[in-house]
């Protein structure tokens, strides 16, 4: 059973013409968002994608954008009354990850 | 620490130093790591389950042997070493403050600076041959293969998500099969996860059930009860089954149903029960929407959007029962 969340959010993009289809996207991303078609890699799913950032960090030629964060409450709330980044705090023994 | 690892400690200006014989070791899990893990799920003293960060020889490894690279959270280095059992690998355990390998990716912890400042300062070039470390797919969120290559010359393999499929991994040569490379969320995963939840909301959720009791409202008290295992236990528990794709709705939908369990033991009108379902459900919703912080595929961007739509719904939800459960009181 996959597991999806809200439909349409994710800021996931990918350039196609920047793509030089290595297929490190599809290594990492921990969702199979990606899928290598003729030699580049393409978007499967995006409302599959949790914007861990892990595939724009590993992308050798930054084909790939996304807003990364923590999909996580507790981090948006903490952030919002900080006034900061949404922060998970898991440094201090919060009930998060 | 367990004792079937020995710790390698290269001393500064001793570049050329090799490691002392490695002892022979076995992988094995043991009583006292299962303990340190329920420990670590139910919130006992969590923070003190760290390994010291550093290089360690498992086996009798030699310059040919594989690398893996970790994060220093107890139940990570063991999930870690119990999996590479009857193999000799040397270990490298990032400073990753005893957070997760995932977590920590997240927060850059587990993270390009971190690797390529452990790889200089254990010596690791001078210990292994060959030019390959294999990292944790979830790693990934926090390092930049390509950056790792141009800073220590090292290249970073992408190994499965899940320790326990490393030898396959290694039997494929260093190929992970697309299953192998899925996050999954099944119910083991999520229940595992409960009571971390539980304990958290419990610390406020408790007290409060016990002052409605002492206050003679012993209903009130259960209900309260219900929420909290509503939220923090039903929703894990339940979320594929739970209605909608919102965690939100998913906690309310549970803090009903907690309610329309609970209702035949309870003495109330439909107008008495009603306003109670408000204030409940809105609290197990409030519980149920920071699941999504335990999950693995929630994105901020869907959170935020939740959270914009969520937070006012919930308050006044909790609010419109207190106000008809007060209003009750004097008509």
């Amino acid at each position: 059973m996959i597991l999806k969340y809200l439909r349409g959010v994710a800021t996931l993009k990918l350039d196609s013409a920047k793509c030089i289809g290595c297929g490190l996207c599809l290594n990492v991303c921990p969702h199979a968002v990606f899928k290598l078609e003729s030699r580049k890699a393409a978007i499967t799913d995006a409302d599959l994608c949790m914007e861990c950032g892990a595939c724009a960090l590993n992308c050798p030629t930054a084909a790939i954008s996304v807003k990364k964060g923590v999909g996580c409450a507790q981090a948006v709330r903490m952030g919002f009354l900080k006034g900061t980044e949404p922060d998970c705090g898991c440094g201090d023994d919060s009930s998060c990850c | 620490m367990s004792q079937n690892v020995q710790k390698i400690i290269m001393l500064p200006g001793r570049k050329s130093a090799q490691p002392a014989p490695p002892e022979r070791i076995s992988s094995e899990y043991t009583a006292t790591d299962r303990l340190a893990a329920w420990k670590a799920r139910w919130g006992i003293a969590r923070m003190s389950y760290r390994v010291k960060p550093g290089l360690y020889a498992l086996g009798s490894p030699s310059a040919s042997s594989p690398v893996f690279a970790g994060a220093n959270y107890t139940l990570s280095f063991n999930a870690l070493r119990t999996n590479l059992k009857g193999l000799s690998a040397w270990l490298l355990v990032l400073d990753t403050k005893g957070i997760n390998v995932w977590c920590a990716a997240g927060k850059g912890t587990f993270g390009t600076m971190e690797l390529t400042r452990s790889i200089r300062q254990t010596g690791l070039e001078q210990l292994v041959s060959h030019k390959t470390i294999i990292l944790p797919q979830l790693g990934a969120p926090g390092v930049s293969a390509h950056q790792v290559k141009a800073y220590t010359g090292f290249s970073v393999s992408y190994g499965p998500v899940r320790a326990k499929d490393l030898q396959e991994f290694l039997r494929l040569g260093g190929k992970a099969t697309p299953e192998m490379r899925k996050v999954r969320f099944n119910f083991t995963d999520r229940i595992i996860l409960a009571p971390v939840q539980l304990v958290y909301y419990a610390k406020y959720l408790l007290p409060a059930a016990l002052l409605l009791y002492l206050a003679g409202l012993k209903n009130d008290a259960a209900l309260t009860v219900g929420a909290l295992l509503a939220g923090s236990v039903i929703v894990p528990a339940l979320l594929p089954w739970l209605p909608g794709r919102s965690f939100a709705v998913k906690g309310a939908a549970a803090g009903l149903a907690a309610v329309a369990a609970l209702s035949p033991l309870l003495p109330f009108g439909p107008y008495q029960l009603a306003a109670r379902a408000l204030v409940y459900a809105a609290a197990a919703s409030f519980i149920g929407l920071d699941f999504t912080g335990a999950s693995t595929y929630t994105s901020l961007s869907g959170v935020k959007k939740e959270m914009r739509l969520a937070t006012p719904a919930q308050a006044l939800a909790f609010l419109a029962g207190l106000v008809l459960l007060g209003a009750r009181r004097f008509l």
